[in-house]
């Protein structure tokens, strides 16, 4: 319209057309204008180049599958089942491919009936399928403070109101849950949902506590409120006993389940699966039909073949072996590499370090001073939806061989060193004054800035 | 002197006017890669429907090789920041000897480093927001942590804080107050290694376009960003549909954009670019004075960018501009 009113008129400057824009802008949805595109995106775009160490992806490393395995499994699925792999396959699932997630549940205690389970398109679908299932705008979802980075944009296009509850060694503190319910309560608002990783939990890497399971899983009874418990590291330990999973305490009344063969099996594969109480799963169902009718038939009968051929324990535990050597190696090099004013998680299973830097040092802009130094990892603030998480940071060990993982951890503690020390000189004008984390913390003038007292007296 | 370019040997100075292979760079490794593909994208589109031979390059260690292999009659250089808009690149090409869109290496140099930027502009009269700037030996070894107050007494908060390189507002960040200025300092170290403190100018933001002609150097309308909630124009409201308000041109009085856009073409030719360039302009709620930021020696050209808006309301589609300014790489005068 705009296009039309300008162009017809002769003798009046073309106004702005900005036609590119304007044609594309009036006709998007309001749920996306919480998706941003964001600075951090863009420096992330230069992560993936050849010369950088990428301690940012949430990779497995997949080149520990035998391509000689790939191969004899793809001809079986060729020789077996040729047509059907490459039909349409039921919303719901393969039965093939339901029999082997029973197996995978039943080694975390849990028992399902086939019946129960939708095979997803990874667990990403999961995420945004209950979202798009309990999610009207405005309502609140609750998450633990950091959260998946790759659940915010499904939270941030279903316009959820996120509030995200801090955790500690023993994962989300249930207390300042009880507090969060308490205010909900008395504005009159009922969360739809809880999302938690409750085991190596992704990006915190910590793992919530016997108690506090039981206690998470008796607040969802008592307040009906549904728990979205994402699981998929839950296999990948490295050391200390298993705990049970909140399904298994909560015997699958108010908790749905997420599960995926990525960290198992392969990521490529993008198969995963929920189980969910019966109502829900149907809406959920119906859901998938809208959002892509199946997942990859041709990869559920991969996975069947896989299940079928080979002990998937045996290659489960090569994945542990390697990546316990490589959380090992990383922590060993925090310690060596990371000055005092650092700390970090020392995850006992998963993916992934969270690490927590002086609170005056901003982790998206030293990202970009790392990319220089061909190093990258991923900002605090990508998983938060609040703009916390500023001076934190993401670490995965996974899908690095040990020497760059030792040598990217040297050249980021080699940055944080120069950064800390740049914060001192500019300061700390008395040598004496150092600034410690207790009291950069603080915010009150003065507690940091000495130089702003002399300002004053300098009038 | 310069050898003279292949192009102008071998098809005159006209590759406007016919068929013509060009090497589209864009990408590479600077931090506004993303946008850069964007450009590049939408460059190697227009080219195609002007009826060009397209290969898109995006430069990593092979550049040269490349070059070599795929031997264009010229490079439409469609990246920002470090190595595609600091001269980097186009040295490379001069060397190669491959005709090349916008600005020679000196011109990109002088854009590119804000702080060599400003100095020349300081000392030309160019009206600029006061500044100091510093790298960071300077603070590591000359005590220039002790100058701070007095820089803050002279500029007066809030404080605009910004790496000498890059663009895209990467890194700049505004000081409140005396306290914020380390945490602001430490930020833009991350960018650059050297930094500028800049007096923040409470106004409209304006940007000129310029673009070569027959006639020199001519301002196209002015384009003024009005970030919809209210917020500084940042990096996330400068790429994203939706969340900037762009009017074009500006709703400023004749005499208001007239003195805009000389300042722009006097700041153009001050820096000696060619083909396009934009230059970012605050202007002074309170005083009506105007202010020079910087020069983009090779400005975005995405769909939400400035220059291609002020373009198309001067009536020059993307497709044209981008011709245009294809033609003037052939044209230009060895250096």
């Amino acid at each position: 319209m705009t296009v039309d009113e300008t162009r017809g008129e002769p003798g009046r400057p073309p106004r702005s057309t900005t036609r590119d824009l304007e044609r594309y802008a009036g006709l998007f949805a309001a749920r996306t204008r919480g998706l941003r595109s964001s600075a951090m995106r863009d420096l992330m775009a230069v992560t993936a180049r050849p010369e950088i160490i990428s301690l940012a992806g949430g990779l497995p490393d997949t080149s520990t599958f035998s391509p000689a395995l790939l191969s004899s499994l793809m001809r079986t699925v060729a020789e077996e089942a040729s047509a059907r792999a490459l039909q349409y396959g039921p919303t719901e699932g393969l039965e093939e491919v339901k029999a082997c997630i029973v197996e995978v549940m039943a080694e975390e205690d849990m028992r399902v009936d086939p019946d129960d389970i939708l095979v997803t398109t990874g667990g990403q679908q999961v995420i945004d399928l209950v979202c798009r299932t309990l999610v009207d705008p405005g309502d609140v979802v609750i998450a633990e403070g950091p959260t998946y980075p790759g659940a915010v944009p499904s939270l941030c296009a279903f316009q959820a109101d996120v509030r995200q509850i801090p955790m500690d060694d023993d994962g989300m503190r249930i207390d300042v849950l009880e507090e969060t319910l308490a205010v909900l309560d008395r504005e009159g608002r009922r969360p739809k949902f809880i999302y938690t990783i409750p085991s190596f939990q992704n990006p915190g890497g910590v793992t919530m506590s016997l108690e506090r399971r039981r206690r998470l899983v008796e607040i969802a009874h008592q307040r009906e409120i549904l728990v979205l418990e994402d699981n998929p590291y839950g296999l990948l330990r490295y050391e200390g006993d298993p705990q049970p999973t909140l399904r298994s305490l909560d015997g699958g009344e108010y908790v749905i389940y997420l599960g995926t063969f990525s960290k198992i099996l392969s990521p490529g594969l993008r198969l995963g699966w929920t189980t969910a109480p019966r109502p829900i799963l149907d809406k959920l169902n119906v859901g998938k039909q809208g959002a892509d009718l199946c997942s990859s038939t041709f990869g559920q009968h991969f996975v069947a073949a896989y299940f079928a051929a080979q002990d998937w324990r045996a290659y489960l535990g090569t994945l542990i072996e390697l990546y316990r050597r490589r959380r090992d190696a990383m922590l060993e090099a925090l310690s060596e590499h990371l000055p005092s004013e650092a700390t970090w998680t020392r995850p006992r299973g998963g993916l992934f370090i969270w690490a927590t830097l002086p609170d005056y040092l901003d982790t998206t802009d030293l990202l970009a001073r790392a990319l220089r130094e061909n190093v990258a990892f991923v900002p605090g603030r990508a998983a938060y939806l609040d703009g916390r998480g500023g001076s934190e940071l993401r670490l995965n060990f996974s899908g690095v061989p040990e020497a760059d993982i030792h040598e990217g951890i040297r050249r980021i503690g080699a940055i944080v060193a120069e950064q800390v020390a740049m914060y001192s000189t500019l300061t700390r004008l008395e040598p004496a004054r150092a600034v410690s984390r207790e009291t950069s913390t603080r915010s009150e003038s003065g507690d940091v800035v000495p130089f702003h007292v002399k300002r004053r007296a300098a009038g | 002197m310069r050898r003279k370019h292949r192009f102008e040997r071998r098809h005159g100075p006209r590759p406007g006017r016919r068929v013509v292979k060009v090497v589209v760079l864009k990408g590479g490794r600077s931090l506004e890669r993303t946008v850069s593909l964007k450009s590049g994208a939408r460059v190697e589109d227009a080219l195609e429907r002007l009826g060009h031979e397209v290969v898109g390059i995006d430069p990593g260690a092979d550049l040269v090789d490349r070059l070599e292999a795929e031997r264009p009659d010229v490079a439409f250089v469609a990246m920002h920041g470090r190595e595609g808009e600091d001269g980097t690149v186009q040295e490379l090409l001069e060397l190669v000897g491959v005709p090349y869109t916008a600005s020679a290496p000196s011109a990109c140099i002088r854009c590119a480093d804000k702080v060599l930027a400003k100095h020349l502009m300081r000392d030309a009269g160019v009206p600029t927001p006061d500044f100091y700037a510093f790298n960071e030996t300077a603070f590591r070894e000359l005590g220039a942590a002790r100058a701070l107050p007095a820089i803050e007494e002279r500029l007066a908060f809030p404080i605009v804080v910004k790496p000498a390189a890059g663009g895209s507002a990467l890194g700049i960040k505004f000081a409140a107050d005396a306290q914020a200025v380390p945490h602001a300092l430490v930020a833009a170290f991350s960018y650059d290694t050297k930094v500028l403190l800049e007096a923040f100018i409470h106004g409209r933001e304006l940007a000129v376009s310029v673009l070569d002609g027959p006639e020199g150097p001519q301002a196209l309308p002015i384009v003024e960003a009005i970030p919809r909630d209210g917020a500084l124009y940042d990096f996330e409201a400068r790429y994203e549909i939706g969340r900037t308000d762009f009017a074009c041109p500006a709703d400023l009085d004749d005499a208001l954009s007239r003195r805009a856009q000389a300042l722009a073409v006097q700041v153009y030719s001050l820096f000696g670019c060619y083909g396009f360039a934009r230059v970012d302009l605050m202007l002074d709620e309170a005083t009506d004075a105007l202010f020079v930021l910087e020069v983009n020696a090779i400005p975005g050209l995405t769909e939400t960018s400035l220059l291609p808006q002020a373009a198309e309301a001067a009536g020059i589609g993307f497709d044209q501009l981008v011709a245009r300014v294809l033609e003037l790489a052939g044209d230009r005068t060895p250096a």
